[in-house]
């Protein structure tokens, strides 16, 4: 009995805690959007972001993509030259990647490699009170730290997207085409034929912009409601990696369904 | 690192990133071939669409010339109405034949368009009289089972 | 002296504050003259930094009445507040210095933000400022580059950047040598009378403040326990001062943690 009610409280406790940080995080989320004009009109501040998001994940992006792109193109073979439809390797490919990969797959590394390194950043500002001592100076941490980081992952993200999904294709191109001998020509027209630019393009880039949003606001959030300690931080970082990953695939889930059910 | 190398950097990133998003549109999907401009829609009834999906493509003589825009069924007819969004350069006789095919044994299903002698052409909204229902493979076979029972046994 | 309100330029009344269930501050009293350095002493926890934070509008009284250049804080907005803190310097702890950004664009951040003014003219001000904590030669250096004590003297250049009328130290003696510790004392006492400004800090250095403050509070419990001018407090009688002040490690303060009796603990009779 005690041990049920125990279990009961426990489970009630947690229920409550995370309803109280979605709200929380809604609250900060309209918070980031209401003092975004600083990251716009003083842009550099955003551009700054962008580098460290984009520009420093964009190896990782470009080496996983090929990779993706070549295992794609190696299984893909396997399986369509047994019944005869190894010309479809190009659609196989593209469509894997327009439509699920490439944002679930680069969303992910966005994640680990671009997001915990903002939630690190926050959180150790506010470790060191470098956040009070801005606020204290009149300048609102949120207009100044935090929306710039946000919407410098909320750029970033989508192109870092298209070109993973641009160099799995290549990736697709060189095992099928260049190292097996697919033809070049069927490959290239039965992609064109059967990837819909508005339908499958578009709603991956959709997807992507979605989790780019999801992404950043989880990393801002956790960097700035971390515990101002070291192990604070290092706790805040390892929930940005698992939060987002389960908001990726969670979403990823909820948009195909509503995006690709005919 | 000075303002301007970060620029720089920032810069060739987005422009590999709309490279890398105009290579996706052009060279791998068809965004130049598939989104017809300009369009009109044409309606057709068909007795059964068989696998016909919204989106299919309408060809004629093997060319893409529009899309199927929607399908419902029409509770009056009890027959399948099928529209499609024509591409607005080509224009078929009134008296053109729609017909529901397949690509290949077990391919997708399309619109295959027949056209007619008719001097009027097909302006939006108007229909598409003489309709040919998707082939269903198992009513195919029932027939042939059928017409194998019906013969003389020699 | 300190009771002086109607010239005050900073005055708490009865102002109470709690997190949560747990009272910090039980009805405070102060006030600090322009021109003044006032020093809030007491052990720690005994909730100094609370009463800076309340001061600075980062924390909002549960009850009682703050006023700061003749606003009262309870009834600023944001902007209001934000408008008032540009005319305030804080110094914290450890400095708090922008770890992205160099010496010379930590002291420049509060002009950039703040005014239009020309680069060049922004350039002049900062190495003044930086020459006035005797760092005008570090101005390229890294904060990681810097010592603990060369920090805070940045922090306290960029605090003082905006020319505000009231700066705040929270513990800026903390962590420091005593050689560092000597050139922060005589910074705050010499940036203060050269602003024209009051400063308040917070500290439990004893000696070193007594030494530049013309007035000293203590705080002990959530309450002033005791205050005076630094001859008044030297001679005092009072037993918590006198504690505080000779270093003794039991008095008012206790020692112990409050705690059942020894030998029950032990024997593990108390549940506590």
């Amino acid at each position: 009995m005690n041990g049920a009610t125990t279990l009961l409280r426990r489970i009630g406790a947690r229920v409550v805690e995370g309803v109280w940080r979605v709200g929380f995080a809604a609250r900060f989320f309209m918070l980031v959007l209401l003092y975004s004009g600083q990251s716009l009109t003083r842009i550099h501040l955003t551009i700054r972001e962008i580098y460290f998001s984009g520009v420093l994940s964009l190896l990782i992006i470009v080496v996983s993509g090929l990779f993706v792109g070549m295992v794609l193109g190696l299984q893909g073979y396997e399986t369509l030259q047994r019944y005869g439809a190894a010309e479809s390797l190009g659609v196989l490919v593209a469509l894997s990647l327009a439509r699920e990969l490439g944002p679930v797959v680069a969303g992910l590394l966005f994640a680990s490699r671009a997001g915990s390194a903002v939630t690190a950043e926050i959180g150790l500002m506010k470790t060191t009170e470098q956040l009070k001592a801005m606020d204290m100076m009149a300048v609102s941490p949120i207009a100044r730290v935090v929306a710039p980081r946000f919407w410098g992952g909320v750029i970033s993200m989508p192109l870092l997207v298209a070109i993973f999904s641009a160099m799995g294709v290549f990736g697709g191109w060189l095992i099928g085409v260049v190292f097996i001998g697919v033809d070049e020509g069927a490959f290239w027209s039965q992609m064109q034929a059967a990837v819909d630019f508005r339908y499958d393009i578009a709603n991956g880039m959709i997807k992507s912009v979605v989790f780019a949003v999801a992404v950043s606001l989880i990393a801002v959030f956790e960097g700035y409601d971390c515990t101002p300690t070291a192990e604070g931080v290092s706790r805040a970082i390892t929930r940005t990696v698992v939060s987002s990953a389960l908001a990726i695939l969670a979403l990823d889930f909820v948009l195909t369904s509503f995006m690709f059910r005919g | 690192m000075s303002r301007t190398t970060l620029d720089l950097w920032v810069g060739v990133f987005v422009v590999i990133g709309f490279g890398a998003l105009l290579f996706l549109a052009l060279r791998v999907g068809n965004f130049a071939a598939a989104n017809f401009s300009e369009t009109y829609s044409v309606r057709a009834q068909f007795d059964n669409i068989g696998g016909l999906k919204v989106r299919a493509p309408v060809k004629s003589a093997g060319v893409v010339v529009g899309r199927v825009a929607d399908i419902r069924f029409d509770t009056q007819s009890y027959r399948a109405e099928v529209t499609f969004a024509m591409d607005a350069r080509y224009e078929f006789p009134r008296d053109t034949i729609a017909s529901i095919l397949t690509s290949g044994l077990l391919g997708e299903q399309y619109i295959g368009l027949d056209p007619g002698a008719d001097l009027d052409m097909l302006g939006n909204g108007d229909a598409i009289q003489i309709t040919q229902s998707a082939v269903v493979l198992e009513k195919l076979i029932g027939q042939f089972m059928f017409d194998r029972a019906a013969e003389p046994a020699n | 002296m300190g009771a002086d309100v109607d010239n005050a330029f900073v005055s708490l009344e009865g102002v109470r504050f709690s997190y949560g269930d747990r009272e910090i501050l039980k009805g405070v009293d102060l006030s600090v003259r322009r021109g003044q350095v006032v020093a809030i002493m007491g052990g720690s926890g005994c909730g100094k930094t609370t009463l800076l934070r309340l001061i600075g509008g980062q924390l909002r009284a549960s009850s009682g009445r703050i006023e700061v250049a003749g606003h009262d804080l309870s009834r600023l907005g944001r902007k209001g507040l934000y408008a008032l803190r540009r005319r305030m310097g804080m110094l914290f702890q450890f400095g708090a210095l922008f770890t992205d950004m160099s010496v010379f664009d930590n002291v420049a951040f509060p002009l950039r933000e703040h005014t239009d003014l020309p680069a060049e003219t922004i350039r002049d001000l900062v190495l003044m400022k930086l020459n006035a904590v005797g760092l005008r030669g570090a101005e390229r250096l890294q904060p990681a580059e810097l010592s603990g004590g060369m920090a805070r003297r940045v922090a306290l250049a960029r605090a003082v950047a905006l020319d505000p009328m009231l700066i705040m130290y929270d513990e800026p003696f903390a962590g420091l040598d005593p050689i560092s510790l000597g050139v922060i004392g005589q910074l705050i006492r010499r940036l203060n009378d050269a602003l024209g400004a009051s400063s308040i800090m917070v500290t439990h250095d004893v000696h070193e403040s007594l030494e530049i403050v013309d007035y000293i509070y203590f705080v002990a419990d959530g309450r002033i326990v005791a205050q005076g001018t630094p001859d008044e407090i030297r001679a005092s009688k009072d037993p918590f001062v006198h504690q505080f002040v000779y270093a003794e490690a039991d008095g008012p303060v206790p020692f112990h943690y409050p705690a059942a009796p020894m030998g029950e603990h032990l024997l593990g009779r108390s549940t506590a």
